[in-house]
């Protein structure tokens, strides 16, 4: 049973710690030992979120060691900036392309870097990049909070687990009225990197 | 039995559960906060649960209904056992009628707590069964063995978990609730053993000691320690979650992986010890084992290696161990491993848009004077902008240091800050101690109707509870009158000039006095309106504004050419409306939504 070891990067609000402990559910479902581990900075909101996702024939530590991330699922760009050292090279990464601005740049102390600078260093790092606007067409299906999902679906299309399980687990995880816009947001998000329209 | 994947928190309310505990309390408090609220939010039918005013009262209330023959469960994070320990000490003595189990949620790393003790010393200091489960199906396994052990031996027994076991999540086997009995029978008149007076305890101190005895001889056939043998030439000792780091470190070393680790097994220590060449101990914070294992003399390595600061993760373990030359050093990362970009933009915790603590730190931050802060979100005023908190040490201590400051004869004017919560968990006595010596001082209560930081739990002056949607609640003003302090203000935190008439009353007056400053937490109130927006044509980049510290205030693009300054923006996607940053903008250039920018702040 193939080790697999995940990076979700994101900003607090982004719904990230909902999409790992998806992911997490989903491993355990395919028959994997699994565990997840939330490192979360101090801000409430706002603040940057890192979450480990292990699947394995048996997982001890719910901690991945720097340098050895499979893949990195990476909810704002920026974000994706500051988890490349934990990737192995080689590794995947799926990138939403949409920022989320922080404060120490709106009030001018810092620079955010431009895309050209993100791109490259991402693809420095990994064997392949996805970059994929789930901001935008979260927004386009309804609501941006459904950003999460969209990610996940993308990333879904890379992984050898069954679709159903995938979308077992996102929609017992969500609120009954949300259900459907949820499963559009997944099945959107996988059209992304899959190319089969939400089939 | 069915699968679940919980975190360890989580998998400590199924163990209650599963365990048939009937009574959980404790006072929240990250990392152990989401024990109660699981325990309510899915086993509430079958197990009473409460948010008590503080640790200490959520444990006379466990022993109280331990006594009374229900099983009983009290969560705390790692500092909030300093206030508990009193009344846990007591419960040693007395030993229990049903199971009675303390969990302390440590916070190596210090993500949300003042410092890093190590709680392993209170099992020690009170002479109580210590577990320790290192991932989320041990932290639900050790709930039931916990209860089992109290009952066996009678004594209250302590699960101490981290952060990382705490918030971890793991694949959990669920099993089905133990039956306990729908009713309890008469409290037991057992003076002899329910009342700590020096006549009946001294009694109880043999009974006791006995009992470390007959645990330490337990703890030799329980399986919760377990040798696994590897290779010989390193022998690793470790418990709790850092079990599960060295087993990723050090795949082929021989473990012993204590699960109970006061008293400890020594039979077991020392069979393990003569079959390696080489013991090491493993262990976050403290040397707990270490200290005891060398005492039984048994040459060990520990901190010399591992140092007693910070968490001991997988890369730090990993590198300390090439380090020691207890591994190769190609342990150590990949070669070619991908660094960070170095200087990205920080994302700094601020106070929340539409937060009713910001007009308070406002006029702090510009009246200079001392504040002596407390345990909550408003903390956050020790930070920039505001940079007005001075001193910050434990819940409930603010009102305690501004009255040492007062008598002390410090010259200047000078405020306490506390929150709702922490007044009610422990400013009281301090307040009225306060009143009673005399002292002079501004308490400044900042009610935001909830125990916010934590995730907004319930509070005595919250009309509703963790097992209620509507509970009697406490007025804080009625209170604070009653406790004899004359001069008493309530201000509306979201209208600016107020709280700084507020403040100016109460520092006038000589003697002790609180404002309450009150105001809905940002996380529970709707946003009041669209978002407000900045007429650039009147701004004059005066930068007031920014003093506010709110994420939803923005520099523009546009700069004031005389001054060089930049005009202020608005964030739409973060203003709630709160309106505080017109209130405060001297020329009228913020207006809500549809607005006129002329009319100046009236």
């Amino acid at each position: 049973m193939k080790r697999l070891d995940f990076l979700i990067a994101g900003v607090g609000g982004q719904g990230t710690l909902l999409a790992s402990d998806i992911l997490a559910e989903v491993g355990m479902r395919a028959g994997y030992d699994a565990k997840k581990s939330d490192v979360l900075g101090l801000a409430i909101r706002g603040g940057s979120v890192l979450s480990h996702v292990r699947w394995g024939e048996r997982v001890d530590s719910p901690v991945v060691r720097k340098g050895r991330m499979d893949v990195m699922l990476a909810f704002e760009p920026l974000e994706a900036m500051r988890g490349v050292g934990l990737m192995r090279p080689g590794g995947t990464i799926v990138c939403n392309t949409q920022p989320v601005v922080p404060i120490s740049v709106t009030s001018g102390d810092a620079t955010y870097p431009s895309r050209s600078e993100i791109e490259a260093t991402l693809a420095a790092t990994a064997g392949t990049v996805y970059h994929v606007d789930a901001t935008s067409e979260a927004i386009r299906i309804g609501n941006a909070k459904v950003t999460n999902v969209i990610m996940l679906g993308a990333f879904s299309a890379l992984l050898d687990v069954d679709r159903t399980i995938w979308e077992h687990v996102v929609l017992s995880r969500v609120p009954d009225a949300y259900v459907d816009l949820n499963r559009s947001a997944f099945r959107t998000g996988r059209s992304l990197i899959d190319g089969e329209d939400g089939r | 039995m069915t699968k679940a994947l919980l975190s360890g928190n989580e998998a400590i309310a199924r163990g209650a559960y599963e365990a048939g505990v009937q009574v959980a309390t404790g006072y929240p408090g990250t990392p152990s906060s989401e024990i109660l609220e699981t325990i309510a939010s899915r086993y509430g039918d079958r197990i009473y649960a409460e948010w008590s005013t503080n640790e200490k009262v959520a444990m006379d209330t466990a022993a109280g209904a331990a006594y009374s023959g229900r099983r009983a469960l009290v969560t705390t994070k790692q500092v909030g056992m300093n206030v508990l320990s009193d009344a846990l000490l007591y419960t040693v003595y007395t030993g229990v009628e049903a199971g009675l189990v303390v969990v302390t949620a440590d916070d190596p790393g210090m993500f949300s707590s003042q410092n890093e003790q190590d709680n392993r010393w209170y099992a020690r200091l009170a002479k109580i069964p210590l577990l320790e489960p290192a991932d989320s199906q041990e932290a639900k396994d050790f709930v039931v063995q916990a209860i089992g052990l109290s009952e066996r031996f009678d004594t209250p027994v302590l699960i101490r978990t981290t952060m990382r076991t705490s918030h971890s999540k793991g694949v959990v086997l669920e099993g089905p609730r133990q039956d306990v009995p729908d009713e309890v029978g008469p409290f037991p008149r057992r003076q002899e053993k329910y009342v700590c007076t020096a006549m009946w305890a001294k009694k109880r101190h043999p009974v006791v000691e006995q009992r470390l005895v007959d645990l330490a001889k337990h703890a030799e056939e329980l399986p919760l320690n377990r040798i696994e043998w590897g290779d010989r030439s390193i022998g690793i000792i470790t418990s709790g979650i850092t079990y599960a780091y060295a087993r990723e470190v050090f795949p082929g070393a021989s473990f012993l992986k204590l699960g109970m680790t006061f008293p400890l097994p020594h039979e077991t220590i020392r069979a393990f010890a003569d079959g390696v060449d080489r013991v090491v101990v493993i262990e976050e914070l403290d040397p707990f084992l270490e200290e005891q294992i060398q005492a039984m003399g048994i040459p060990a390595a520990g901190k010399e290696i591992f140092p007693s600061c910070d968490e001991l993760l997988p890369d730090t373990l990993a590198e300390l161990a090439v380090g020691a030359g207890l591994l190769p050093s190609k342990a150590v990362g990949s070669p070619s491993r991908p660094e960070v970009p170095a200087e990205l933009p920080p994302r700094i915790p601020v106070l929340c848009a539409g937060c009713p603590h910001r007009s308070s730190y406002y006029w702090l931050s510009q009246m200079k004077m001392p504040v002596a802060g407390d345990i909550g979100c408003y903390n956050l005023g020790c930070l920039p902008p505001f940079n007005a908190q001075h001193t910050m040490g434990c819940m409930g201590a603010s009102i305690g240091v501004l009255h040492g400051m007062s008598i002390a004869g410090m010259p200047e004017r000078a405020v306490a800050t506390i929150g709702d919560s922490t007044f009610f968990h422990s400013g009281m006595p301090a307040l009225v101690n306060m009143v009673h010596n005399r002292s002079r001082g501004v308490v400044l209560i900042m009610d935001n109707g909830t125990t916010a930081m934590t995730g907004h739990q319930d509070h005595p002056g919250t009309s509703w509870s963790l097992h209620e949607r509507e509970a009697p609640h406490v007025e804080i003003e009625a209170v604070v009158r009653a406790l004899g302090v004359e001069k008493v203000r309530t201000v509306d935190a979201f209208d600016v000039q107020q709280v700084k008439e507020g403040l100016d009353d109460c520092l006038a007056f000589d003697g002790p006095s609180v404002l309450i400053a009150k105001g809905l937490c940002a996380q529970l109130s709707k946003p009041k309106t669209a978002a407000y927006e900045v007429n650039a044509d009147v701004c004059i980049a005066c930068g007031t504004c920014f003093k506010l510290g709110c994420p939803a205030i923005v520099k523009s693009n546009e700069v004031v050419e005389s001054t060089g300054r930049t005009k202020a923006a608005i964030d739409p996607t973060q203003c709630v409306g709160c309106d505080m940053c017109r209130q405060v903008c001297p020329v009228g250039a913020i207006r809500a939504p549809g607005a006129g920018s002329e009319e100046a702040d009236g």
